[in-house]
């Protein structure tokens, strides 16, 4: 058995106490795997622990696994990969140019904010001082842009960072730029400002000059609080949910209660909550929505992705959740370096804000089984992705750097790569009926209907999976009924033909290659099934110990196993 | 005594029902001596028939002359009824108390109730114990009739199996040995290596280690020779040591020389009962933030006990396929946590148990058969405030423990999870006699085969069959291990979450997966049908011959 583990999705190697089979080796990795080895002779150990800590601290982008990976593409099926989603198509999608929204040449060259994508959609009433006064006023310049747009009702969700507001500040382009999203919407008098932190946090940050919104300031705004926590707080839940749920012989008790004191499901609740207060708001009061956190590119892109996925089934297709992400979470500049850890950085910068974001994706998926096109595994593949450095997309912190280091020329796009075996992804449960019926989706919040997500952050531990994976069975049974479709329909042209032709026409293999996969003793369907793997109790000795890898290579960019 | 005395206001009218994720029902409430009913002249509106044995508990409510009852179920539904006039709410709140809390067992709706559908295979007869056993039986066991009169142990029944060398003298002696003259006899023989899962009651050694030759020789007899066998009991060791201050106790190393005894800690009576009354409690509440969900969940311990069950019977299984080796399982009567351990462990082992008359055969083998006081045990369910000591959710947990290892092996199971709700609802309260009495002695006195229909006359027809049928089922011989790790074991939301979320997506999603099988499966025979005509086609001659 081999095991490839890539450089990049190393979080931490830890060295153990000698023992008496040698020196341990534990690596803990950011797709949730452990792995855990042991290396017969101490000095090979140490060569390798330094080796993999050199490796693993990459200081310019260049060295990143993206620039040498080559998937044997040409340059013009790479060229063709990145095209394939185009943001402008996509606002067009919603509407957009309209007679109340346009394109912005604003940020052209990336002046006025640099974390922007350079094509943005304002109101038109909002003149290009206006969109410069009120950058001006807001953190790091994100000033209020439009990130989706609700044709039915013609209401905007418009995103941006906190005003630098302090305790009294104002700023009349701001107020102007306020009102001209509110103006933009004829359907209501007023437009709700998000601010998704917790107040207190909030009212901390006025005394830096930062803030939220004074409503006497700002005419028909209503302000909301949802009180989402903040990367440090994400950041110490995930370390402490992986503590426990990596724990040994772990029992219910300790779990529950770890996943309570972990606050992770609470803050994955808090998203959603979030979301779907802003989902309500456009789809039901048919008002705009303004959202912001500090920032802008953490809690505002949960929020503002995960309510557009509510609003809008498109989102709810592969494609369309390419898109989504693409759009709110690449263009708008979430900080996937950062976040991700992709070159040697602040630890403290490092937040899981964006498997937070897929975590409640699935949240939705098993509340509702059959809106989503995709399943689980491509929510976990993404993830995959976006720690693996493979792929261009999620290198780097925003567009501005992504064009500097000419991504698009030197890497290549998930996004084709992710299509290309797309069947493995589907949803068969999916229905795009269904969607057009209901497209609004209207979750449970209550805290019983959110759960562990056990095969992403047990992705490696294939004892905890269910033994025979009902998705794996029903795409089996699938791709055999399109295959039978195909041999019927052969079949009946055949038959309504010459008999003379008939020997010729049906080939050998279609008498009996099609049908469900043969399964002749169950083994296959069975996976990680044995007694021993579970460990029911402490029956005398041990039934097999183990067999640890014997081999460990480490070769551009993967350490490599095997036992 | 009539039931007429009972039902002081048999009907009111312009009363209005509320019920979970449905919409409000106005009309007349009549009340049966078995039934409540609401039934309204509105289009479209489903009609509620609720057995009077199913309310568990209701409450009383007031706002002016409008009355409001909240009849909580042993399904765990909660519904409310608005019932104008003060007097008529009072009479019908009263009525239903009387009428859900009747004492006698022959009053009871399975002894009233007619079949409205002919019965093809009587359930009754399905599982004639000489049947069962006798499948099972090789060289080394017998079938005896020393309980033929209940007279050796009153919770057994007539016939059981055990070991051919012991005769039923022996048997007699060792049932004096065993609490409830529980001796122990065979449960299930693991075809593929020939070891044995034994049930017994726990042995009556007492605080001076009395011992029994007859119980060792007979234990022993069940051991191949130069082989070794576990003892599995189901308390903890220091609940087993205070068993022995009341007479009761478990085997000695000394007595017992070519055993081993391990102990797990499977909980019982009312520690389970308050368990579940905490679990629904958690899931009812509406109001509540994520900590405190995750704290009540874990402090009904509903979970740990899924969990310790499943182990055991994994442990169980281990022992006897893994380690070659037979098992005798105990607790103190041998009649609760027992019963969940060898019938999990079946699943685990036993492929045909996971089918559809597999599964029915187990639950009358190892449940209605082995003496599991059903009567007692689902007399009350979680809504319940009275202190009855003899409730406890023994078989739900059992049935949510078979859901778990369903859910994780989706594809080996003949029947889905409906059938396992089914079976919740129907322990706790039925049109069919099948579960009442407490054990095999008492259903003989009760003469219900000839007074009552059994549940499975009515589930094995195949209009009702398709219901419980998994689609996904492919028969799969393998012992499935399950895994018991927390992160495994999911709260069984078709039980204690049925009534507090709107299960259209999910049956709809459930509607799909049944199509996108059946129609495979449609196509698979359409090629089938094709390809024949071809090859007559292509034997044209043959064809040609036949007029």
């Amino acid at each position: 058995i081999e095991h490839l583990i890539l450089h990049h999705h190393i979080s931490s190697v830890e060295k153990l106490s000698l023992t008496t089979s040698g020196c341990p080796l534990l690596i803990q990795c950011r797709n949730f795997r452990v792995v855990h080895f042991v290396v017969p002779r101490e000095r090979d150990c140490h060569d390798l622990y330094s080796s993999l800590l050199r490796l693993l601290r990459p200081v310019s982008f260049d060295e990143l696994y993206a620039f040498s990976y080559n998937p044997k593409q040409n340059d013009q099926q790479r060229e063709e990969g990145w095209q394939l989603i185009d943001l402008s198509a996509e606002f067009e999608r919603m509407g957009v140019p309209c007679d109340q929204w346009h394109w912005t040449d604003v940020n052209r060259e990336y002046k006025v904010c640099d974390s922007y994508p350079r094509d943005l959609y304002v109101p038109v009433a909002a003149s290009k001082p206006i969109i410069v006064g009120s950058s001006k006023f807001r953190s790091k310049g994100r000033f209020p842009a439009l990130t989706y747009f609700y044709q039915e009702k013609k209401a905007a969700v418009c995103r941006c960072s906190q005003p630098l507001s302090g305790f009294s500040a104002r700023c009349l382009e701001d107020e102007h730029m306020l009102q001209a999203i509110s103006k933009a919407n004829p359907n209501s008098r007023y437009i709700y400002v998000m601010d998704t932190r917790p107040k207190l946090n909030a009212l901390a940050n006025r005394a830096a000059g930062k803030g939220y919104e004074n409503e006497d300031n700002y005419s028909n705004i209503r302000f909301q609080f949802v009180g989402i926590e903040n990367i440090h707080v994400m950041r110490a839940s995930l370390q402490k949910l992986l503590e426990v749920v990596g724990a040994r012989a772990l029992s219910v008790t300790d779990y529950l209660l770890g996943l309570e004191s972990s606050g992770w499901l609470r803050h994955i609740k808090a998203i959603v909550d979030a979301a779907i207060f802003l989902s309500k708001a456009v789809t039901a009061e048919g008002a705009s929505v303004l959202v912001h956190c500090s920032d802008g590119w953490d809690r505002t892109a949960q929020v503002c992705s995960l309510g557009a996925l509510l609003m809008d089934p498109y989102y709810r297709t592969l494609k369309g959740f390419m898109v989504l992400i693409e759009k709110d979470w690449i263009s708008f500049g979430h900080k996937f370096a950062d976040r991700c850890d992709q070159l040697d950085g602040d630890p403290k910068e490092v937040s899981p804000i964006f498997t937070q974001f897929l975590d409640c994706v699935w949240q939705l998926s098993e509340q509702f089984p059959q809106a989503f096109q995709f399943s689980e595994w491509f929510l976990i593949q993404i993830h995959e992705h976006v720690h693996s450095c493979q792929f261009g997309n999620f290198l780097c912190n925003s567009q501005r750097q992504r064009e500097e280091l000419q991504l698009r020329e030197k890497t290549y796009s998930l996004w084709s790569f992710l299509l290309s075996e797309q069947h493995n992804y589907e949803n068969p449960l999916y229905s795009a009926a269904l969607a057009e019926r209901n497209p609004v989706l209207e979750p449970s919040t209550q805290p019983c209907h959110f759960k562990f997500w056990t095969n992403m952050y047990h992705q490696y531990d294939r004892t905890m999976h269910p033994r025979q994976s009902l998705l794996k069975h029903l795409l089996a049974v699938r791709e055999s009924s399109c295959a039978l479709e195909k041999t019927a329909h052969e079949l009946e042209a055949v038959g309504a033909r010459d008999l003379s032709v008939l020997l010729h026409v049906v080939p050998p293999t279609l008498m009996c290659g099609e049908g469900l996969p043969a399964r002749s003793d169950g083994e296959r369907t069975v996976e990680g099934s044995s007694a021993t793997e579970n460990s029911y109790a402490e029956l005398q000795g041990p039934f097999g110990a183990k067999a640890e890898p014997h081999l460990v290579s480490l070769e551009f960019g993967v350490a490599r196993m095997t036992c | 005594m009539e039931f007429a005395e009972l039902i002081k206001t048999p009907r009111v009218d312009g009363v209005v029902l509320h019920r979970p994720f449905m919409p409000t029902v106005e009309g007349t409430l009549c009340l049966t001596g078995h039934h409540l009913i609401l039934s309204s002249r509105q289009d479209n509106t489903e009609e509620l028939w609720l057995l009077h044995s199913n309310i568990d508990y209701i409450e009383k409510r007031f706002v002016g002359s409008l009355g409001t009852i909240i009849v909580k179920c042993k399904d765990l539904r909660i519904i409310q009824l608005d019932i104008p006039g003060m007097e008529e709410c009072l009479n019908i709140a009263s009525s239903i108390e009387a009428l859900s809390t009747l004492d006698s067992v022959s009053l009871m709706y399975p002894f009233f109730y007619r079949p409205m559908f002919e019965v093809v295979e009587d359930g009754w007869n399905m599982f004639l114990p000489e049947e069962i056993t006798l499948t099972l039986l090789t060289d080394e066991w017998r079938l005896s009739s020393v309980n033929k009169d209940f007279g050796v142990c009153p919770t057994y029944p007539q016939l059981v199996a055990v070991p051919k060398a012991v005769d039923d003298d022996t048997l007699r002696k060792v049932a004096t040995f065993r609490h409830g003259g529980r001796f122990p006899v065979l449960s299930y023989y693991h075809k593929k290596n020939g070891m044995v899962m034994m049930r017994a009651g726990q042995p009556l050694t007492g605080t001076n280690g009395r011992r029994c030759k007859e119980d060792e020789k007979l234990i022993n007899a069940t051991l191949r020779p130069g082989k070794r066998g576990y003892i599995i009991d189901t308390r903890a060791i220091n609940v087993a040591q205070q068993a022995k201050a009341r007479g009761g106790g478990f085997e000695q190393e000394a007595s017992y020389p070519q055993w081993r005894r391990i102990h797990k800690a499977i909980e019982r009576y009312n520690i389970l009962q308050e368990s579940l009354i905490k679990l629904v409690e958690a899931c009812n509440d509406q109001s509540q933030s994520m900590d405190r969900w995750l704290s009540k969940l874990e402090a009904s311990n509903w979970q740990t006990h899924v969990k310790e069950i499943v182990t055991t019977a994994c442990l169980a299984a281990q022992c006897i396929d893994r380690e070659g080796a037979s098992v005798l399982v105990h607790g103190t009567e041998g009649t609760d946590s027992t019963l969940q351990v060898t019938s999990l462990a079946q699943i685990i082992l036993d492929p045909c148990c996971r089918t559809m008359r597999g599964f029915q055969s187990l639950v009358e083998r190892e449940w209605l058969q082995a003496g599991h006081p059903f009567q007692q045990r689902c007399a009350q369910s979680a809504y319940s405030n009275s202190k009855a000591r003899l409730e406890a959710p023994v078989f739900l947990l059992f049935l949510d423990c078979v859901w778990q290892v369903l859910r994780q092996f989706p594809c080996s199971f003949q029947f889905n999870e409906h059938f396992l709700v089914l079976l919740f609802e129907h322990a706790y309260a039925s049109q069919f006699g099948t579960f009442l009495g407490n054990n095999a002695a008492e259903r003989l006195k009760l003469k219900l085969p000839q007074k009552t229909v059994s549940l499975w006359s009515w589930v094995n027809r195949p209009q009702e069959m398709e219901r419980f049928l998994n689609p996904l089922y492919e028969p799969n011989n393998l012992v499935i291990w399950p895994s018991v790790a927390p992160q495994s074991l999911l709260l069984w939301e078709g039980v204690f979450l049925r009534w507090n979320r709107s299960s259209k997506c999910l049956d709809e999603a459930y509607d799909e997966m049944v199509h996108i099988i059946e129609y495979n499966k449609e196509l698979q025979s359409k090629v089938n049908a094709l390809r024949r005509q071809l090859a007559q086609l292509e034997t044209g001659d043959g064809l040609l011959e036949t007029p």
